[in-house]
């Protein structure tokens, strides 16, 4: 049983204008097993949450704190973060050339569980994730998001949650730009390392399309840089009819 | 041995071919100071395959040169060591020259060809390696229609000063490829020139190049496409790390009124893995006609792109680690040209030590 605790945590950016604050006190507690979906309009702050959790350097944390077990992740590097359970599979994952995918995910792989996994049932593990997905085996031949598409890229990151087995996972808008069948394949994905290994999920999506595949146990609404309403699963239901408009006027 | 020091060129360092180079570590080979050993270091490394030979022999060059050193090379010796692939002989294997032992308090100056006969097809590779100071003037002539694959490796240690032209005279028809690797050495100063005399060539010059602190490494390409429907891509990496290293990429290609059909590329990317390294790109190409299928240049030179380190770091990969993928990822793309897995592997881990002990 793991918990992630995040406590009013404030988060800006430097831009040419000076430090722009974006997270603006975020309160959340995420423990294993549960599913939380954070919604709101684009450029609410959903994403900044997600990667300053994950110690993008972009990002400087004003105040507030995020936990894992009583951890203090803010300390971690972004190795040492993944090392203690979390993961974040990205809105946009970044092409690294000449780095094949299997080389990859055997470092990774070799990094998170403090010795290189024996080849034999590394191979056969590797081959079952992709078949799971429904990608290609050539897949592996490739070079890390280079020339893949959006949904190539996608999957590739649910590949990654499902052999990686973190503790708690932030899927960052896994579900724009992927049509029906993907995303339900996508959504599988999720829910079988949410079985296997009693995950954490936080979702963050604009769209309710997604909860119909991945059931949340919690539903935050996040506008301007916080949470403005929580509720359970029909929370949703209500923002499918209602959209944002009312919280981003408050 | 005779050496003749009068009536050479000596560079100043203002001539457009020498402004880069640091001439004062050049251990005397550009200004006639340098004591020539007899050393003729190049040996053929095990059994030659049938249709290969290998021997010493006295040839006049192949092309003229306007390089100072080679001028200098080509009055002091008349013996070439010369590596011959008959007509039509298909040699499967690499064939591998290397180099015995060098010394640091004399100089040698070396000839080297390699001639393919008509259809002839081979791999052949040279390493260099050890602590030497070397001048060569590098010979390759390609008969209609024969292919090479040319490895070049510089794997000196950290004193060595290496100045050589590789000159490919293309035959119609013929295919060149050649792949420079230059990771060693105080002073590494490379000419890999071309020169079409026929149409129908295909000519691939590709490059790695790894400096680190102190080092020089200088790699300047001329083209030449005297005759229509010749083809040729560049394309050098380079990498750079710790204080004073200094890399020049200088890619000349020129396209002359006759050429036309032409289809040519250059590209040179550099990537600065710390502060206080240089990296110098210069692209020229000169077009005389405009009857070509294609020409055109890129140069870039970046550093370490944080979003790649993050993306790998947030799977639990250290920042050393990720580095050190990232710079493999960087080479790989030249590197696994070579196809000798042996050799890959060597390099491979040679970046790995370089990059470490650079500090980057």
């Amino acid at each position: 049983m793991s918990t992630l605790e995040i406590r009013n945590l404030q988060v800006s950016v430097n831009t040419d204008a000076g430090a722009v604050e974006i997270l603006k006190g975020v309160d959340l507690t995420i423990n294993s097993g549960e599913t939380h979906a954070i919604m709101g309009p684009n450029g609410s702050g959903k994403s900044t949450l997600a990667y300053s959790i994950a110690g993008h350097p972009k990002y400087a944390i004003v105040g507030g704190t995020v936990t894992l077990d009583g951890a203090d992740v803010l300390e971690m590097t972004v190795d040492e973060r993944a090392k203690a359970g979390l993961f974040l599979a990205m809105q946009y994952p970044v092409e690294v050339p000449g780095v094949s995918v299997s080389n990859f995910l055997r470092t990774a792989a070799t990094a998170l569980r403090g010795e290189a996994p024996k080849l034999r049932t590394w191979v056969a593990e590797v081959k079952e994730a992709m078949e799971a997905l429904n990608m290609d085996p050539a897949f592996a031949t490739r070079n890390v998001n280079e020339g893949f598409s959006g949904g190539e890229k996608k999957r590739h990151e649910i590949m990654q949650l499902e052999l990686l087995r973190p503790k708690i996972a932030i899927l960052d808008e896994t579900d724009s730009g992927l049509d029906v069948d993907a995303l339900r394949i996508v959504s599988e994905g999720v829910n079988r390392a949410k079985e296997s290994n009693n995950l954490g999920v936080l979702l963050i999506t604009h769209y309710t399309r997604i909860l119909q595949y991945i059931k949340p146990d919690f539903v935050h609404v996040f506008a301007n840089g916080r949470i403005v309403e929580e509720g359970g699963p029909d929370l949703a239901d209500k923002l499918e009819t209602s959209g944002y408009a009312d919280y981003v006027s408050k | 041995m005779s050496v003749l020091t009068t009536n050479y060129l000596t560079p100043t360092g203002r001539e457009e071919a020498w402004r880069f180079t640091p001439l004062k570590r050049l251990r005397g080979l550009h200004d006639g100071t340098a004591v020539i050993g007899d050393r003729n270091s190049l040996n053929s490394q095990g059994h030659l395959p049938a249709g290969v030979s290998f021997s010493r022999e006295t040839l006049a060059p192949l092309a003229p040169s306007d390089d100072i050193i080679i001028d200098r090379i080509r009055g002091a010796e008349s013996a070439v060591a010369h590596l011959s692939i008959a007509n039509n002989a298909e040699v499967a294997e690499p064939i591998f020259l290397g180099r015995g032992v060098g010394a640091l308090d004399s100089a040698e100056f070396s000839r080297v060809r390699i001639s393919l006969g008509t259809h002839a097809v081979a791999t052949v590779v040279i390493e260099n390696t050890g602590d030497t100071v070397l001048a060569e003037d590098l010979e390759i002539s390609l008969a209609p229609g024969a292919s090479l694959k040319f490895i070049t490796l510089q794997e000196f240690d950290s004193a060595a000063v290496y100045t050589a032209r590789h000159h490919a005279v293309v035959d119609k028809d013929a295919t060149f490829k050649s792949i420079t690797v230059t990771v060693g050495g105080d002073v590494v100063r490379i000419l890999p020139t071309v020169e079409f005399i026929a149409p129908g060539g295909s000519v691939e010059l590709l490059g790695v190049y790894f400096a680190t602190t102190g080092q020089f490494f200088e790699h300047r390409m001329h083209v030449d496409h005297a005759v229509p429907n010749a083809k040729s891509r560049v394309n050098f990496k380079g990498a750079l790390a710790g204080k004073d290293a200094h890399t020049v990429w200088i890619g000349d290609v020129l396209i002359r009124a006759v050429a036309e059909g032409t289809d040519t590329y250059e590209l040179n990317r550099n990537l600065l893995l710390s502060d206080g390294a240089r990296a110098d790109s210069v692209p020229n190409l000169e077009i005389e006609t405009g009857e070509i299928v294609g020409a055109g240049h890129a140069s870039t030179t970046g550093r370490f792109d944080d979003e790649q380190l993050f993306y790998l770091m947030s799977r639990g990969i250290t920042l050393e680690n990720a580095r050190r993928l990232v710079v493999r990822g960087f080479f790989s793309e030249i590197v696994n040209e070579i196809g000798v897995e042996s050799i890959q592997e060597r390099l491979m881990n040679r970046i790995d030590a370089e990059l470490e002990r650079a500090g980057a």
